[in-house]
C-alpha cells in the first residue's frame, strides 16, 4: 500500500514539473528577448528607442526610433479592426441567433477555414489581387498601402472575432431570452436589447484577441505593406506604404550582423511587441472570465 | 420613431444577413482563386522534382521534404509534453496560484505573436544552445509555437470524458494514475488527435519562426541531418513572390506551391473536424 501511493505521488509531481516547464519557456522568452534587447542600450539610450522618430539602422548617423514603426503597426491594426469588428460580430450574431440551426452548422466550419490558411498565402493573394486593385482603385504609385494590409489583416483577424463573440452570445441563457420575447419584445429587439448587452464583455474579448491576432502578424504584412518605415499621417496615412514592427523584425534580421547595435535593436522591437500582446492577452483574459454566466 | 418594430427587424435582420454572406464570400474567393490559378502548374513531377534554372522551372519536392520534418521534429517534441500537461492541468491540479500561473503562461504563449518565437528561437535554440540554423532549430521553435494548442484540446478532450468513468474505475480499487492511463486517456483519444492534426496544419503554414532560425532560400539536395538546414513550403512562396529577379516568371510556380500549401492544411483542418464530429457524440452516458 505504501509503496503504491509513493508511485502515484511520484507520477503526480513528473507531471507537474512537465506542465510547469510552459511557465518556464514564457520565463525564458522575456529572460532572452530582454536581455538582447538591453545590449542596445549600453550605446543607445532608452528614450531616444521609444520617442525616435526616425527609423535608419544602416546609415552612419543611425537612429533606433520606434516610433515609425510603433504607427505603421497601430494604423494597419485599427484599420483592420474598424472593418473586421462589425463585419464579425455581425455574422456572429447572425450565425447563434438568425440563421437555421442547418445553416449555421456549415457556416461555422467554414468561416473557420479562415483561420487555417497560412498567413504567407493570404499575403501571396492580397499581392496578387488586392495591391493591383487598391492601386487602380485609388490611382495610387503603387498598390502597397496601410489600407491594403488592413484589408487582408481584417479577413485574417475575422474567424477569431466571430468564434468567440458566437461564443459568448450563445453563452447567454436561453431564460433570459425567453423572458424578453414573452414580454412582447421581438427577436431584433430581444437580440440588441438582452442579448447583446448579456453577451458585452466576451464580445469585447474577443475584439482584443482580434487586436493581439493583428498586432502579430507577420508575413501578410511584409508582402503588402511596402515597408517604408515613415510615421503615417493619419487617415490620409492609409494609402501610404507603412512598415510594421513585425514586418521590420522579419526583414532586417537575416541582414544584420549578429552582436552589432542592429540586431539587438531588432530584439528591442520584439519585446515592445511581446509586452503589447502580453497585456492584451492579460486584459482579454480577465474580461473572458467575468463573462461565465452563473446560472442556478 | 417612424419606422415600426417589424420593419427595423427587417432590416435589422438583412443587414445581419448580408454580413455574413460577405465574410463567407471572402473564403469563397480565396479559396476559389487559388485553385483555379494553381490546379495548372500541379503535375506528379511539380512535387516530385528539384527546382531548377534558378527555381524558375522543375518542382518543390525539397520544400515538401522540409516541411514534413519540420512536421515530425515539432510534433514529437511537443506533443508529450502538451499532453502530459493537459493531463496534470485537467486530473491533478487544484485551484491554486501556481495553476494560475500555468493557465496564465498557456494563454500568453498562444497569443504570442509567431515573429517573436523565431527570435527567441534564434538567441536560445541558434545561438545559446548551438545548434546552429538548422532542422532541430526550427523544429523546436515550431514546437513551442503549437504546445498551446496541443495543451488545449487535450484538455477540452479530457473535459469530455464523463466523470462516471473515473469513478467506476476508482470504485473498483484501481490507482488514480492506472486510471487515467487505462480509461481516461483512451476516451481522450480523439481529442489529442483533433488537436495534433491542427497543431500539424500550424507548423506547415508558419513563416516566421523558421525565417531565422534555418530556413533556406535555395538548397541543391536534400537535409541529411537535423543539424542541416532545408527549404519548407511556406517559405518558398514567400521568396519566389517577393524576391529575386524572377517574380514574373515563377509565377506559375507559386500559385501551384500556394495550391499545394493550402491543399495539406485544409485537407488537415478536414480530417480533424470530420473526426470531432464522428466521436462527439460517443461518449455520452
Amino acid at each position: 500500500m505504501f509503496n503504491r501511493n509513493y508511485k502515484e505521488k511520484m507520477i503526480e509531481s513528473v507531471l507537474f514539473s512537465v506542465s510547469a516547464l510552459t511557465v518556464v519557456i514564457l520565463f525564458l522568452i522575456c529572460l532572452f528577448l530582454f536581455r538582447n534587447s538591453l545590449f542596445l542600450f549600453n550605446d543607445f539610450s532608452l528614450l531616444d528607442f521609444l520617442t525616435g522618430r526616425f527609423w535608419y539602422p544602416t546609415s552612419v548617423n543611425r537612429q533606433f526610433g520606434l516610433l515609425p514603426l510603433f504607427f505603421g503597426s497601430l494604423i494597419v491594426t485599427v484599420g483592420a479592426i474598424l472593418f473586421s469588428v462589425p463585419l464579425g460580430i455581425a455574422s456572429a450574431i447572425y450565425i447563434s441567433e438568425i440563421a437555421h440551426p442547418k445553416v449555421a452548422d456549415f457556416l461555422k466550419p467554414f468561416i473557420e477555414i479562415l483561420a487555417g490558411i497560412p498567413s504567407v498565402v493570404f499575403g501571396f493573394f492580397g499581392l496578387v489581387v488586392l495591391v493591383p486593385f487598391v492601386q487602380k482603385t485609388f490611382n495610387l504609385p503603387t498598390g502597397q498601402t496601410a489600407l491594403t494590409g488592413s484589408i487582408m489583416l481584417g479577413i485574417m483577424a475575422l474567424p477569431t472575432i466571430i468564434t468567440i463573440s458566437e461564443d459568448a452570445i450563445s453563452s447567454v441563457p436561453s431564460t433570459i431570452k425567453q423572458g424578453s420575447l414573452a414580454l412582447g419584445a421581438t427577436r431584433w429587439q430581444t437580440i440588441y436589447k438582452v442579448i447583446i448587452p448579456a453577451a458585452l464583455s466576451g464580445i469585447s474579448a474577443a475584439v482584443m484577441l482580434g487586436v493581439g491576432r493583428a498586432i502579430g502578424e507577420t508575413m501578410t504584412l511584409m508582402m503588402i505593406t511596402g515597408n517604408t518605415a515613415i510615421i503615417p499621417s493619419f487617415p490620409g496615412g492609409f494609402l501610404e506604404s507603412v512598415r510594421t514592427m513585425t514586418a521590420t523584425i522579419a526583414l532586417e534580421m537575416g541582414e544584420v550582423p549578429q552582436g552589432s547595435d542592429h540586431f539587438y535593436a531588432l530584439f528591442a522591437v520584439g519585446s515592445v511587441l511581446f509586452i503589447i500582446t502580453f497585456l492584451i492577452n492579460l486584459i482579454a483574459d480577465s474580461i473572458k472570465k467575468k463573462y461565465r454566466f452563473k446560472v442556478d | 420613431m417612424g419606422l415600426s418594430s417589424k420593419t427595423s427587424e427587417k432590416i435589422a435582420f438583412s443587414l445581419l444577413t448580408l454580413a455574413t454572406l460577405t465574410v463567407a464570400s471572402f473564403v469563397l474567393v480565396i479559396l476559389v482563386y487559388i485553385i483555379l490559378n494553381g490546379y495548372g502548374a500541379i503535375s506528379i513531377e511539380f512535387l516530385t522534382e528539384m527546382p531548377r534554372r534558378m527555381m524558375t522551372q522543375g518542382g518543390i519536392y525539397p520544400a515538401i521534404v522540409g516541411t514534413m520534418y519540420l512536421i515530425i521534429g515539432s510534433m514529437v517534441a511537443a506533443l508529450p509534453i502538451g499532453v502530459i500537461a493537459a493531463i496534470y492541468l485537467n486530473e491533478y491540479a487544484g485551484e491554486n496560484r501556481t495553476t494560475w500561473l500555468v493557465e496564465m503562461a498557456i494563454n500568453n504563449l498562444a497569443g504570442t505573436p509567431s515573429v517573436v518565437f523565431g527570435l527567441f528561437g534564434l538567441a536560445l535554440f541558434v545561438k545559446y544552445f548551438g545548434f546552429g540554423p538548422s532542422i532541430l532549430s526550427a523544429s523546436l521553435t515550431l514546437a513551442l509555437l503549437i504546445l498551446p494548442v496541443i495543451i488545449r484540446s487535450t484538455k477540452e478532450a479530457l473535459l469530455t470524458v464523463p466523470n462516471e468513468y473515473r469513478e467506476s474505475s476508482l470504485a473498483l480499487g484501481v490507482s488514480k494514475w492506472q486510471t487515467i492511463r487505462y480509461v481516461v486517456l483512451p476516451a481522450a483519444i480523439p481529442g489529442i488527435v483533433t488537436g495534433s492534426i491542427l497543431s500539424i496544419g500550424r507548423v506547415a503554414g508558419e513563416t516566421a519562426p523558421i525565417l531565422f532560425t534555418g530556413a533556406a532560400y535555395f538548397l541543391p539536395r536534400l537535409p541529411d541531418s537535423i543539424y542541416s538546414q532545408f527549404m519548407a513550403l511556406p517559405y518558398h512562396l514567400f521568396v519566389l513572390a517577393t524576391a529575386g529577379t524572377n517574380i514574373a516568371k515563377t509565377r506559375p510556380i507559386q500559385y501551384g506551391t500556394a495550391l499545394v500549401l493550402l491543399l495539406i492544411v485544409l485537407g488537415l483542418n478536414l480530417i480533424a473536424v470530420l473526426i470531432r464530429r464522428h466521436y462527439r457524440n460517443k461518449l455520452k452516458i
